[in-house]
């Protein structure tokens, strides 16, 4: 047997670990949501899709300016000495992910508002007539609209991987010691940009189009899923016991019914009915979806705070 | 360069707890939080159990995840002794060093930098041994330069059977319980 009594009771910190609360997860989720809404929109921009894409390529953009906004002002609510937040931008922290995620989010912002500018809001163009015209001198240039496109894959794809290898880089942590949480939470990213724009698109067929991506996304993130519980089940034994608060731990039943159920396997179901023709597109698919990106976010910040290396 | 360590005898340390008093009182520790505290550790099968006490805190690893994680660089190794501390008006309270910690052995203090012991290396610096080492009663605690092979503490280290907390963490602890 082991007793292990301690005389320490630090806020925060006792009897386990619970320094972050919902601002963290929710931030991790906006953060994911607007990189898989970036990637996608790079993607067609690249392609020259954009005619047919128009809701990927001109309305995500927008949307993402707001929704990582709502993630900054989240992540900054989380912060206990606020007055000094300007000091992430006074250093450069080779190996501190929170570091590049800090330095990142200043190169999204530009992008995501270069991307706006290839077709700002009727609303904007009515109130500055010049932005029209500036805005229609970039979106004639081929290169222009390229560069924008590559540079938003890009820096999509550093935000979603970053948001995953935040949690991964704290070794401390046994249930986030995974390279696959940032490829994980990047797909998540990309299948929550994906349903939401399932979701608000006019177009028939740019619906369809996303549905069909975004069930390749809930699939490659199920996958993902296995292989992120066979690594873990597959390493130490503080790894082992880590895993075990989602294989039958307090996290079991959040985990297995509201991140995979709820949030891939049945929206996948209706999607694959839907892009058949079996039934129509209904909102609850990409509701549940975005539901889902949301819940993995908390379980897995909840659950690895949770766990711990045995002390023994 | 020195490399500060400490070694602490579990034999003859009896958990008076006097090492958390002194170091609240030496650093003006806020009520309900510690820097340093006691743990002990029940092990083996009644009738023959085995009792452990520890004073433990942070352990200045030689490879601190708490430094490499911090965005602002307040977390870093001083370069007196490789202690770690926290440049308070550097730190932006985002609690990353906390989560990295194995031990736990950071918290958020009330002004919202995080805090935990510094070795007490403003004593050190003026030839003083930390707070908790001075006033141990039972002489368990010694604090020296690990790297200097004629200090006690490497003595005790190379003449004493002896264990680290949580070796497999990988963050190479400069904190020695002897057997």
């Amino acid at each position: 047997m082991l007793e292990i009594v301690s005389s320490r009771n630090n806020p925060l910190v006792d009897p386990w670990l619970h320094v972050w609360g919902w601002e963290i997860p929710f931030y991790l989720f906006l953060g994911g949501w607007v990189a898989g809404m970036m990637v996608l929109s790079g993607y067609f921009l690249l392609k020259g899709r954009e005619r047919q894409r128009r809701c990927v390529c001109f309305a995500l953009p927008l949307f993402g300016l707001v929704l990582l906004s709502l993630g900054m002002l989240s992540l900054f609510l989380d912060l206990e000495h606020k007055p000094y937040v300007f000091r992430l931008y006074l250093t450069v922290e080779p190996l501190s992910p929170m570091s590049w995620g800090s330095w990142i989010l200043v190169l999204v912002y530009p992008v995501l508002v270069a991307n706006v500018l290839l077709q700002p809001p009727a609303l904007a163009v009515a109130a500055w007539p010049r932005l029209g015209s500036l805005s229609r001198r970039f979106a004639a240039r081929r290169g222009v609209v390229r560069a924008v496109g590559g540079a938003s894959v890009l820096a999509g794809t550093a935000l979603g991987i970053y948001t995953g290898i935040l949690l991964s880089a704290l070794g401390a942590r046994p249930l986030w010691n995974s390279a696959l949480l940032g490829p994980l939470f990047l797909v998540s990213g990309l299948s929550c940009g994906a349903a939401f724009s399932h979701m608000v698109a006019r177009d028939v067929e740019e619906r369809t189009a996303l549905a069909r991506a975004d069930n390749l996304f809930l699939s490659v993130e199920l996958g993902l899923f296995a292989l992120y519980l066979i690594g873990l089940l597959s390493a130490s034994e503080a790894h082992l016991e880590a895993t075990r608060l989602l294989l039958g731990g307090p996290f079991t039943g959040v985990f297995w019914v509201f991140v995979v159920g709820l949030g891939v396997v049945i929206p996948l179901l209706i999607q694959v009915l839907a892009v058949s023709h079996r039934i129509a597109h209904t909102p609850v698919a990409p509701l549940l979806v975005l539901a889902g990106g949301l819940a993995l976010r908390f379980v897995i910040v909840y659950a690895g705070q949770w766990s711990r290396w045995p002390q023994t | 360069m020195a490399r500060y360590g400490m070694v602490i005898d579990t034999r003859t340390c009896v958990g008076c707890m006097d090492c958390v008093v002194a170091c609240k009182t030496e650093n003006q520790v806020p009520e309900g939080f510690d820097r340093d505290w006691v743990t002990q550790r029940l092990t083996g099968r009644f009738p023959t159990l085995q009792l452990e006490i520890h004073s433990e805190r942070c352990n200045h690893c030689d490879n601190p995840p708490c430094v490499t994680c911090c965005p602002t660089g307040a977390s870093h190794v001083h370069q007196n002794g490789g202690v770690v501390l926290v440049a308070h008006e550097e730190c932006i309270g985002c609690k990353a060093c906390l989560a990295a910690c194995p031990y736990d052995a950071r918290f958020i203090h009330p002004n919202g930098y995080a805090d935990k012991c510094t070795f007490c290396i403003h004593r050190v610096e003026k030839g003083q041994d930390p707070a908790c080492v001075a006033v141990c009663p039972a002489h368990c605690m010694h604090f020296g330069d690990l790297d200097d092979p004629g200090a006690g503490v490497s003595q005790l280290i190379a003449s004493r059977k002896h264990h680290v907390l949580l070796p497999a963490a990988g963050t190479r602890p400069r904190i020695y319980y002897l057997e």
